[in-house]
């Protein structure tokens, strides 16, 4: 298959055309317009819908809408949009509505800058919106793997009917390398609870209004045994285990840089171990633990202040050191600075 | 056809709000003193003779207790 | 002469209105619609958030809860997603034309095919009678204790002579069911503003003003009356028809 050369952004609107997405709803913000324009064009030509709201918080409710009938559908954003649409997140997991969501983040708080940022992860794995709920959470770190989970993530959110979020940022989502747009054998789930029209059945209800006495515990304990049964899908790419003493970890479009720091290292003899989470939730623990339990120390690497960490800290759960190190968004890191802060690392370990 | 009658079909519906008795062109119906089981005072039909079966008590009432057959 | 009977679209469950509300009314009015054009079958209901939050309790056919005003987009997704769907919003005036009337106006400005039906009581009724976007000028709510100051709160939204002005509007009225002839002539704009859908012509819209004789203070025959008064601010009358 030859290989296309496309943004991210346009890789992951691909990768949900081929995952047999049906109906886009989005609102234009940088740095993800190039998703809503895709779908623009593509959508129709498949028989599909693409509609651009009148503001993120209305995509997201056109998403439950289109969702609840059983068709696969998704909206795009970038940080401030995924904002306006915490609210419904909530409404899609309690509905238990596979839907799937993008965030190309930018950088924040407030309007913030439109260059690369993680600043949205604590955002995207505690839920944006009210109550106890999750995303099943992706994040890509090339072209490839941004289309290729995209797909993933409407088999996933149909598994456990519930919503899916891919997180990326500026900088994948607006840089271009060469993608192969290959076939993927994607699983199908029944849809017995889509509202289709009560057609030789009683009516079927999407609602999350529980007001009967234990009704509402009885709902959540439903999402969050899903939550655990979820944690399956924890993914973790790990390299240069065997012999290390320092696990540096990174995710996202942040995780190439840091990966060719982690190579400089190891081309120095350092003992550096590369961790890159796929899943942010679940969040894959079990490489986390392994490592701590050989007294590997961990340094975190975020576009962000800190975030991330935490969850390093809690699957590690104080049995070895984690120690950050945050870029604020969005000045970028060199290698070197890294590769840097590795060997001082190291130093300070022996 | 003969003519139509009205009937409380479903009494437990009832909350006594009075509309059918107030909108009833023949004073046929009655909020009576017998209570459902949501502690309303139920409609009574008290001349039921002089029901024309025109209807008016189904169109007002906001609970669809009484059908008119 | 048609005999009246129990709606088979509306199920068993007794209404949870407050004695008198006329939401109970629109509802059997929505249900001999559903029925008497045949389309129960493929009805889709957005149950918004208000005293009609509980709509699936009342309707035999799907219905998916939205968010607080977020019904018109919801239901915009599910006809752009199955438009074999016959889709409705049942709404009250807070829901529609408060905190959702952006989604609102922009269903009715794209013309979508689906039937949005507002219930105008001029007050938040089931959070306890609050100021609305319907509130009268100098009524009592709990949030105007004083009644509504025009000079704070400005003036009530006369949403169904804003929607006659969309050309994406095919079906627009504003009906009551105090009266019993009120009440059939609202299943009537409520049948049209379905055939503006079922007839791919665009958005059908009625609003219904309602009686809440708990938040007004009035026992339900004279909350009924007190509709009479609303019509002066709202009057009533079919604002746009190309059914």
């Amino acid at each position: 298959m030859k290989p296309i050369l496309v943004k991210g952004s346009e890789a992951i609107a691909l990768g949900a055309l081929e995952a047999g997405c049906r109906c886009y709803f989005g609102y234009p913000i940088t740095p993800q317009n190039e998703i809503p324009e895709l779908m623009a064009r593509e959508l129709p030509k498949r028989g599909g819908v693409f509609l651009q709201a009148e503001s993120e918080l209305a995509a997201v409710n056109m998403l439950l809408g289109a969702a609840s009938t059983g068709v696969r559908a998704m909206t795009s954003s970038s940080s401030p949009g995924i904002s306006l649409m915490a609210e419904t997140f909530s409404y899609l997991a309690a509905l238990e509505l596979p839907a799937v969501v993008v965030n190309v983040s930018r950088g924040g708080p407030g309007l913030g800058g439109i260059e690369a940022s993680q600043g949205d992860y604590f955002q995207a794995t505690r839920g944006a919106g009210h109550g106890d709920y999750h995303f099943l959470v992706l994040s890509p770190a090339s072209i490839q793997e941004a289309y290729e989970l995209t797909a993933k993530a409407f088999e996933l959110a149909e598994k456990y009917r519930q919503p899916a979020m891919i997180l990326t940022d500026a900088l994948l989502g607006q840089m271009k390398e060469p993608l192969r747009p290959r076939k993927l054998r994607l699983k199908k789930y029944p849809k017995d609870w889509a509202l289709t029209g009560a057609k030789g059945r009683p009516g079927r209800t999407l609602r999350s209004l529980y007001l009967g006495p234990g009704e509402l515990r009885a709902r959540n304990e439903l999402l969050q045994k899903k939550y655990r049964a979820m944690r399956r899908e924890a993914r973790a790419k790990v390299l240069y285990a065997e012999d290390a003493e320092l696990a540096v970890t990174a995710f996202g479009s942040l995780s190439r840089i840091v990966k060719e720091a982690v190579e400089m290292a190891r081309e120095k003899g350092y003992p550096v171990a590369f961790v890159r989470p796929v899943t942010l939730f679940p969040f894959p623990e079990k490489p986390f633990r392994e490592l701590a339990a050989r007294g590997v120390r961990f340094l975190v690497v975020e576009l962000n202040c800190g975030q991330m960490v935490e969850d390093v800290r809690l699957s590690v759960c104080g049995r070895s050191e984690v120690e950050l190190q945050a870029f604020p968004p969005s000045d970028l890191p060199a290698p070197e600075d890294i590769y840097r802060r590795i060997k001082r690392c190291l130093a300070a370990g022996k | 056809m003969a003519r139509l009658k009205v009937r409380v079909a479903f009494p437990e519906r009832c909350k006594g709000c009075g509309l059918c008795v107030h909108f009833c062109p023949k004073k046929v119906l009655s909020v009576g003193n017998q209570r459902n089981l949501q502690g309303y005072k139920v409609v009574e039909i008290v001349s039921p003779d002089k029901c024309t079966g025109c209807g008016v008590c189904y169109l007002m009432c906001p609970d669809v207790v009484l059908e008119v057959v | 002469m048609k005999a009246f009977t129990f709606p088979q679209v509306l199920t068993d469950r007794s209404f949870h209105y407050c004695p008198g509300c006329h939401h109970g009314i629109a509802h059997r009015l929505l249900a001999e619609v559903l029925e008497e054009l045949g389309v129960q079958e493929r009805a889709y209901g957005v149950a918004s958030i208000g005293c009609a939050c509980f709509l699936y309790y009342y309707f035999d056919v799907d219905i998916c809860e939205a968010p607080h005003g977020r019904a018109c987009a919801a239901a915009t997704g599910a006809k752009r997603a199955r438009p074999e769907l016959v889709v409705f919003t049942y709404q009250g005036d807070g829901d529609f034309a408060a905190i959702g009337l952006t989604e609102s106006l922009h269903a009715a400005a794209r013309g979508e095919r689906i039937t949005a039906i507002m219930i105008n009581n001029t007050v938040y009724g089931m959070t306890g009678g609050q100021l609305s976007p319907t509130t009268l000028p100098g009524q009592r709510t709990t949030t105007t204790p004083e009644g509504r100051d025009p000079r704070v709160y400005g003036y009530p939204l006369k949403v169904a002579e804003i929607l006659a002005g969309f050309p994406g509007v095919a079906f627009c009225a504003r009906v009551a069911v105090n009266t019993p002839k009120r009440v059939r002539e609202a299943k009537e704009a409520l049948r049209k503003a379905f055939l503006a859908q079922i007839e791919n012509r665009g958005f059908g819209y009625v609003e219904f003003l309602s009686a809440c004789p708990v938040n007004w203070k009035l026992d339900a025959v004279r909350a009924a009356e007190k509709v009479n008064e609303l019509t002066e601010t709202f009057p009533l009358g079919v604002f746009r028809d190309e059914v």
